[in-house]
């Protein structure tokens, strides 16, 4: 334990910790995606998906860990970025970057509006404050009629516009993250570079259009409302 | 480029008599300079014409004027250095600039590099940061033939590009958390990569990035900066062997003692 | 006076082993309580201050630096020698002690010579173990290439950066030391005066670059490893922090300076390109392997080079020296491209200049090949000319480069001033009057691992004692003195910048003391250098105070040193009535212009005692013996 507390009090040790709850929150976020897309198979699917989430006997084992995580990452992001931050006192008055990216120099104002997000989403989706009418549905089986909270909430385009710009967001937040975690655990080779940049260019697109979609398609009229 | 014409332009340049002082920018006029002048003979000029008139000089630092000695530390126009690649200041000539420019020139900028003068910054750090490991523990007279030892030439080779760092810290300058990580970890890794430096790898790479952090560098965010803007051209991935092997000897290695206090700086 | 080097007797082989068998030694347990001044932290001091803080001693370690690391070693570029004979190509320490002393024009002391070749091969071993990235085979062995026209591939190498390699080596060392608290490194500070007591070397003065505070520092016995002083002629290969402060005043304080005359001029530099030019980069000599060495015939020839038709060039090397053409040694070389520009025939701006072609080279064995080989010096041209040297030939004119003259010292490395040790390119030691292509890393590594910590132990332990107090009336003087001299600079109160003042003297050195001398002109040089001393202290302004950061006043008192060292060199280039090496006096040549040498008359070395400002130092002279390598001319017809 000496051993973790060591490690993770100097800079690297908690860019390790950035790095994989990076990984994990990744996976999340894929998984999540995947969940959500049982909106496209209809009300049964997506409504049977989301009670057996609800009563899975490890539900709130996941949610720990999740909240675990994702609290590791933000608390040690803010702490190295007011380290970072304490590490030049006095600022350049002309300052040119060559060759960090935008993605990269604004990782913390993206991490923290996704941040923002996150609390919007779940006071939507899991809190129901957001559009406290569409939370109440239950469907033919007695279970929460998620898919209808979804569908509905979506025609709206004020909400599905900020959806999809909080997932560009996040997509630009992970265009730096992504490729920065492989770098962060060690690994960096010519000859898998590209690799990685394609792969993780790939994999964040996947994610933003993959969940952008979702309330695009519902708001175009893809997805029925009242379908079964 | 012989027959070129000079050239006149506007110096913006952070002028502060001690640390202790409040600094400002001064604006100075760099009259009939040629093309053929480096950027610090450029700066001689100027510096000439102050002192005729009883004023004090820039204060910049410099030695080697051939880059390699790491002294000169000039942020030019916000790039360490300044705009051509793989140069450091000294080596940098008045031709890449043009009559009428405007150049804002800087000290390092880093909680680490405390401004001493005008644009000479207290790098000290760095060597503090090699005291803490950056080297092989081998004393005078107790080495075996240097030929005991084959090295493939590969890793030769790459612990050559490490070591051509130069210790300038213009990736410190560079770098949007003023982070040391460049240069720690090309240090580290010249000796990582070399089968003398085995013994002590583990206890080195902790001792380093404790050190470092110590000095008060801020961490790698993976900007790049650094590797843009170094001189000698050192890659960021011996930051990620760095990493690696950081991150082994922190879960893996035997028993690494605690960093000892630094050494008192002494006048 | 006849001067004694102190050389034991018995056979050379064993000389140094013996000796060291015969010095005193010191109790491990007793080494803490003696300390050592080193000053500068090059190849020499760095290496020094380590060893001498392996073996427990305290160290206080000086540079004016911002970090040791800093120190002009780094910049060596070629390599470094030793015979360990890893070629199997006939190498040995007898050859290279050979080679060294002949390279010396037979100016240097045998002993120390064959010490330095023997040493060599351990420097190498030490090296490699700290991790110096040497160049290898692909058997993983280390690589060795043939260096300045030897005969034998002895040079060890790490790409063009061999001394900022070394260095980085010695510096590790140094800073193990640091972190175990043996050795205390003083970085930004400047020696101003040593301090003698009771006629031995005991302490220094110094001035912190940034305060501006004088403080007096004791020990037990003080080495000076603070470099050469090539910088006298403004423009050099020398940083510009260079300066001959140190040395000097161990001499105003009575330790002897030898050979002052030997300076070594490196003919493949970029010439200079304007009056406002501060410094000249040496490009590597391996260039002259391919390139060809020429001017136009006709004198005044405005053409560029490609206009200039072949038949219209005059390939001056090979049509002189057939035998070496363009790989001619470097005086040669050098004597031979100011001698085609006196005549009006050079290139460039300002006519101080000749032509390095690689455009045969390239139509033989193709750009690709060319650019394999020497790449980076190409780009390094490129970036300060602006030129292609790949299109346009390169531009090269000779520059100060090193100085093989320096403090006195015996074969213990102990100057005039018992306790005052000097090492590295501080003193006149191993070189003669000509130094070899990668001997300069060799010596200082030589002297600072090697030798110094033997000696210094001997000399403590036959002179014990506490370290003295830094409130002694000598401390107290010497800080007073260094005190009035900097005030004194303050109060001139002129108009002129100090840099002008050095840039006349630079000029004065080139003209009259530089490539090539003789007495009429060495005898104006003096009596310029005397009226420009005066003027400086009428003159030259100095801004600001002590107490701060004061660049015009650091450089300042090292230009006002210059202004008396300058004499010193002009005396004794003026005294050497040959040529010999590096000093090339044009009463003394062959009718096509060869050096001659006059051993009946100068086979010694000639120690200067300082007598006061602006007056004629005393002549010593240490006798030199050839009883290993046979007195021979060199030729190289």
């Amino acid at each position: 334990m000496n051993r973790l507390i060591r490690l993770f009090g100097t800079s690297i040790g908690r860019k390790l910790v950035m790095a994989v709850t990076g990984v994990l929150l990744i996976g999340f976020l894929i998984s999540h995606m995947l969940g959500n897309m049982t909106v496209f198979q209809g009300q049964e699917s997506m409504n049977y998906y989301a009670a057996w989430l609800k009563k899975h006997p490890f539900l709130w084992v996941a949610r720990a860990g999740l909240l675990t995580i994702f609290g590791l990452h933000v608390v040690t992001a803010i702490s190295l970025a007011i380290e970072n931050n304490a590490a030049r006192p006095e600022g350049y008055r002309k300052k040119s970057a060559v060759a960090a990216t935008l993605s990269s120099r604004y990782i913390v104002v993206s991490g923290l509006l996704v941040l923002a997000f996150l609390i919007y989403h779940l006071a939507h989706f899991t809190f129901g404050w957001v559009q406290p009418d569409l939370y109440h549905f239950v469907d033919e089986k007695a279970r929460h009629d998620v898919y209808r909270m979804v569908v509905l909430g979506f025609q709206n385009p004020i909400v599905t516009g900020s959806y999809v710009a909080a997932m560009l967001l996040l997509g630009f937040h992970l265009h730096h993250g992504a490729r920065s975690l492989v770098q962060t655990i060690g690994l960096n080779h010519e000859s898998y570079n590209t690799l990685i940049r394609i792969g993780s260019n790939t994999l964040v697109a996947a994610l933003v259009i993959g969940n952008c979609s979702i309330p695009l398609m519902i708001l175009a009229g893809f997805v029925d409302p009242a379908a079964k | 480029m012989n027959d070129e014409e000079t050239m006149d332009l506007r110096l913006h340049v952070w002028r502060q008599k001690d640390s202790k002082s409040p600094g400002k920018m001064v604006t100075y006029r760099a009259n009939g300079i040629s093309p053929d002048m480096s950027f610090l003979e450029m700066l001689d000029v100027v510096n000439e014409e102050l002192v005729t008139a009883g004023k004090p000089p820039i204060a910049f630092d410099h030695d080697c004027r051939e880059g390699i000695c790491g002294m000169c530390s000039l942020v030019i126009n916000g790039v360490p250095h300044g705009p051509q690649q793989g140069t450091t200041a000294c080596q940098l000539h008045m031709r890449h600039f043009r009559h009428g420019d405007e150049i804002t020139i800087e000290p390092w900028r880093a909680r680490a590099f405390p401004v001493i003068r005008d644009l000479v910054v207290d790098r000290r750090s760095l060597d503090r940061v090699l005291q803490a490991g950056g080297y092989v523990s081998v004393n005078t007279g107790s080495a075996p033939d240097a030929n005991a030892i084959p090295v493939p030439q590969d890793n030769a080779e790459a612990a050559f590009d490490a070591a051509a760092c130069i210790g300038c810290g213009a990736c410190v300058a560079a770098c949007p958390n003023a982070s040391a990580s460049l240069f720690v970890a090309a240090k580290a890794q010249q000796l990582s990569l070399l089968p003398q430096g085995q013994p002590e790898r583990e206890k080195r790479a902790i001792h380093m990035v404790e050190a470092m952090d110590r000095e008060g560098f801020g961490g790698c965010t993976n900007h790049y900066e650094c590797e843009a803007v170094c001189p000698k051209g050192i890659p960021v991935r011996y930051i990620a062997d760095l990493n690696r092997d950081f991150l082994r000897s922190a879960l893996t290695s035997r028993e690494v003692k605690p960093l000892p206090p630094a050494v008192d700086a002494e006048e | 006076m006849e001067l004694d080097g102190k050389v034991p007797s018995g056979p050379i082989e064993s000389l140094w082993d013996d000796h060291r068998f015969d010095m005193k030694l010191i109790n491990p347990a007793n080494k803490r309580k003696y300390r050592i001044i080193v000053v500068g932290s090059g190849l020499a001091g760095a290496s020094a201050a380590a060893t001498l803080g392996e073996l427990g001693y305290n160290v206080d370690c000086f540079c004016f630096q911002d970090s040791p690391r800093r120190a002009h070693s780094v910049a060596a570029q070629g390599g470094i020698n030793a015979a360990k004979n890893y070629q199997n190509d006939g190498d040995s320490v007898r050859r290279l002690f050979f080679d060294t002393v002949k390279g010396g024009d037979f100016r240097s002391r045998e002993a120390n010579v064959y010490r330095l070749a023997q040493i060599s091969n351990k420097i190498i071993d030490q090296c490699a173990a700290q991790g110096v990235p040497f160049a290898r085979e692909y058997g993983g062995l280390l690589d060795n290439r043939s260096f300045g026209g030897a005969q034998v591939s002895r040079t060890f190498y790490a790409r063009g950066q061999t001394g900022q390699q070394l260095l980085l080596g010695a510096y590790g060392a140094l800073n193990r030391q640091i972190a175990a608290g043996t050795v205390r490194m003083h970085s930004r500070v400047e020696l101003l005066d040593l301090v003698l007591v009771d006629g031995h070397a005991k302490g220094i003065i110094t001035r912190h670059l940034v305060s501006g505070r004088i403080a007096r520092w004791a020990a037990n016995a003080v080495v000076l490893a603070t470099g050469g002083y090539g910088n006298i002629f403004y423009l050099s290969t020398n940083a510009m922090g260079c300066n001959v402060t140190a040395t000097y005043r161990a001499y105003r304080k009575g330790a002897f300076f030898a050979n002052p005359c030997f300076t070594q001029i490196h003919p493949t530099c970029i010439p200079v390109a304007g009056e406002h030019q501060s410094k000249l980069t040496l490009m590597s000599e391996s260039l002259r392997n391919d390139g060809r060495i020429w001017v136009p015939k006709a004198v005044g020839d405005g053409r560029a080079a490609a206009d200039i038709p072949e038949e219209e060039r005059d390939y001056y090397l090979e049509r002189k020296y057939p035998a070496f053409g363009n790989l001619s040694p470097r005086d040669i070389s050098s004597r031979a491209a100011k001698e085609v520009c006196d005549e009006g025939r050079g290139v460039g701006k300002l006519g101080r200049g000749v032509y390095l072609d690689f455009a045969d080279a390239i139509g033989r064995l193709g750009e690709d090949v060319i650019r394999q080989r020497y790449g980076n010096l190409f780009d390094m041209y490129e970036k300060i000319t602006g030129e292609n040297p790949y299109r346009v030939p390169m531009r090269i004119y000779p520059a100060s480069h090193y100085t093989m003259g320096g403090l006195w010292v015996d074969y213990n490395l102990q100057s005039t001033i018992p306790g005052l040790h000097v090492i590295g390119e501080a003193n006149f030691s191993d070189h003669g009057a000509n130094r070899l292509g990668a001997s300069a890393l060799m010596q200082g590594l030589a002297d600072g691992y090697f030798v110094i910590a033997d000696t210094v132990a001997h000399y403590i332990a036959s002179n014990p004692g506490d370290v003295p107090d830094t409130d002694a009336a000598e401390f107290r003087e010497a800080e007073q003195d260094v005190r009035d001299r900097i005030q004194k600079l303050l109060d001139v109160d002129g108009s002129r910048s100090v840099d002008s003042f050095h840039r006349e003297l630079g000029a004065i050195m080139w003209e009259y003391c530089g490539m090539s001398r003789n007495a009429e002109g060495l005898q104006k040089a003096i009596g310029m250098i005397g009226e420009l001393r005066e003027r400086f202290w009428r003159e030259v302004s100095i801004t600001g105070e002590n107490e701060e950061f004061n660049v015009s006043l650091e450089k300042g008192g090292r230009v006002a040193d210059f202004l008396e060292f300058g004499e010193v060199l002009c005396y004794d280039a003026l005294n050497r009535d040959e040529s010999c090496g590096a000093h090339f006096r044009e009463e003394h040549q062959t009718p096509d212009g060869e050096a001659k040498r006059n051993d009946e008359a100068y086979a010694y070395v000639a120690a200067w005692e300082f007598k006061g400002v602006g007056q004629k130092p005393e002549l010593h002279k240490e006798p030199l013996k050839f009883e290993h390598v046979q007195l021979a001319t060199r030729s190289y017809k």
